[in-house]
């Protein structure tokens, strides 16, 4: 133990490049002992084709830019989905949390419109917007709205009264006492909702480009599947693991860049 | 103690740059009348939370300058009043004045939480205190100062997650400090400070008050605090003040000087032989 803790102060410079692969280790390995269980035969290429397989496959279509484009449109709907849905539950957040006629009106009416599955949805969303962009956005932008609703809620209605009184005491004006003591301490929540609503941002958008799309990694998906290209298939699952820790990281680091106050994100 | 030579005559050479600006703020504000503390008359106060009456009928006259400390049993009213004083609840009945100069600025009041913010430095912590001034070109050469004076120039820019208990009591103080108040109400502020950390702070305390000149109102269960700190202690039972000593001993005090520690023991039992029932201490 004291060994490894001595080891990034006294070592080489490469040692923190080591020290950041180690979360990388278990996907690797699992990928090995994947590969060794396909090339001996243990498991079928037709239930399961080996990592080299796919990425071959994966080879193919971004030589075709097949792929690159899927990707895009994947990740633009995403996005311009998570931006919409995003911004009205946090408006919604703030002036619930902050006004209670506000709160009064329209609260009650989330919390029944919160229970209803938003997948449930598509067969509505489709004969609304048919299977054009509005739809797919449309279902994002409903998914991402209640994580970061309530959470945004959640964290401005438990910030601590005592900071809010001295705020006051000391002559804050309510933009201030917004600026300096509420946001900042409803922050922590926030990036709660955020991480939850990343989540299920892609989940939405996958159900949606699976069920009823002409392009995106859903759409790929389900083309592969037609026509049993089962390698591709495995190749979109995995993007997807790479989206999703890719949205994970994005949100982390922000939150370590606003957050560095938080005695839980403060180093050594 | 330079901070308040510098403080009680204006018109003393500057020494440096941080000098000037200080002077410039004095003479702008009309020096002398604000480095003073202000002089508090309460008549008829009363306040009531829906039927509970907490205090029924104070009536009190606290000078420019002094020190007074308000000890009680739990419950009795002192950090309502100490409230009411601050502006923080609204009154029944009665009145509070405080001199027809008062600003809002000029009553201050330190919790016995600290109420730092968590997310700002303890610089911009103490900046919180200069209330409408925050904009103003030396605010934050005000603030160093308070920091200096409550002994902690070199935490301006840490967090105040990473301050003792002690620690962030004095940036609270600072904050408290750094508008120059010229009454500053405490509520039990050594509460949850350890023995050790306590009296450095009762010393801390005493020597701004001493430095500065504000009227001093501090609410404490302790009464070996009260008496070592205040000019003055008052009883408070049920909602008015039963007794109203005057602790006539020259300062600096001798902490567990006979003196003392007679009158701790008047104030003492005056507080428990008001308690029918003395089995629940």
């Amino acid at each position: 133990m004291s060994l490894i803790d001595s080891l990034p102060r006294v070592g080489a410079p490469k040692l923190p490049r080591i020290d950041g692969l180690i979360p990388w280790i278990v996907p690797l390995a699992i990928i090995l002992i994947w590969q060794v269980a396909c090339v001996t035969g243990f498991v079928s290429a037709r239930v399961l084709p080996a990592p080299s397989d796919v990425a071959l496959a994966g080879w193919k279509l971004l030589q075709s830019g097949e792929l690159v484009r899927n990707i895009w449109v994947s990740f633009w709907r995403a996005s311009i989905g998570f931006l919409i849905g995003g911004s009205i539950g946090f408006s919604f957040g703030l002036a619930n949390g902050l006004s209670q006629t506000s709160s009064k009106l329209t609260d009650t009416t989330l919390q029944m419109v919160r229970n209803i599955p938003h997948l449930a949805l598509i067969p509505l969303v489709i004969l609304w917007f048919g299977i054009d962009e509005s739809a797919k956005l449309f279902l994002v932008a409903l998914g991402v709205f209640f994580p970061i609703y309530l959470n945004t809620l959640h964290g401005i209605r438990t910030v601590d009264p005592q900071l809010i009184e001295m705020g006051r005491i000391y002559g804050m004006t309510d933009g201030e006492l917004f600026r300096r003591v509420i946001f900042p301490g409803a922050l922590p929540s926030i990036f709660v909702g955020l991480r939850f609503a990343l989540g299920i941002m892609w989940l939405t958008l996958i159900v949606a480009e699976t069920i009823a799309a002409s392009s995106g990694l859903g759409y790929m998906a389900m083309q592969a599947r037609e026509f049993m290209l089962i390698d591709v298939v495995v190749l979109s699952i995995l993007i997807y693991a790479l989206l999703g820790k890719l949205a994970d990281s994005a949100s982390r680091t922000l939150e370590r860049l606003t957050l560095s106050w938080h005695p839980a994100f403060q180093k050594h | 103690m330079q901070e308040a030579l510098r403080f009680l005559s204006p018109g003393a050479e500057p020494v440096d740059r941080a000098d000037f600006v200080e002077q410039a703020r004095l003479l702008r504000r009309g020096s002398e009348a604000s480095s003073r503390g202000l002089s508090l008359t309460i008549r008829g106060l009363r306040k009531s939370f829906g039927d509970n009456e907490v205090l029924r009928g104070i009536d009190l006259h606290i000078p420019a300058g002094q020190s007074v400390a308000i000890v009680g049993r739990s419950g009795c009213g002192k950090s309502t009043l100490l409230r009411l004083i601050a502006g923080l609840e609204t009154i029944t009945a009665g009145t509070i004045s405080l001199g027809e100069d008062a600003r809002p600025e000029d009553v201050r009041v330190m919790f016995q939480e600290p109420r730092l913010l968590p997310w700002a430095r303890v610089l911009s912590n103490v900046e919180v205190g200069l209330g409408r001034e925050r904009r103003s070109a030396d605010a934050q050469a005000r603030a160093e100062s308070a920091l200096v004076e409550v002994g902690l120039a070199d935490k301006r820019s840490q967090w105040p997650a990473v301050l003792s208990g002690g620690q962030k009591q004095r940036v609270a103080l600072a904050r408290a400090l750094v508008s120059q108040p010229r009454v500053l109400a405490f509520d039990e502020p050594l509460g949850a400070l350890d023995a050790l950390t306590r009296i450095s702070m009762q010393r801390l305390l005493e020597r701004v008050w001493h430095d500065q000149g504000f009227t001093a109102i501090l609410v404490t269960h302790d009464v070996a605090e009260a008496v070592a700190l205040a000019d003055r202690v008052l009883v408070i039972e049920d909602g008015r003040i039963a007794e109203d000593f005057i602790v006539d001993v020259p300062r600096p005090r001798q902490r567990g000087s006979a003196e003392l520690a007679a009158l701790e023991g008047a104030i003492l039992k005056n507080l428990l032989e008001g308690t029918e029932d003395t089995s629940d201490l």
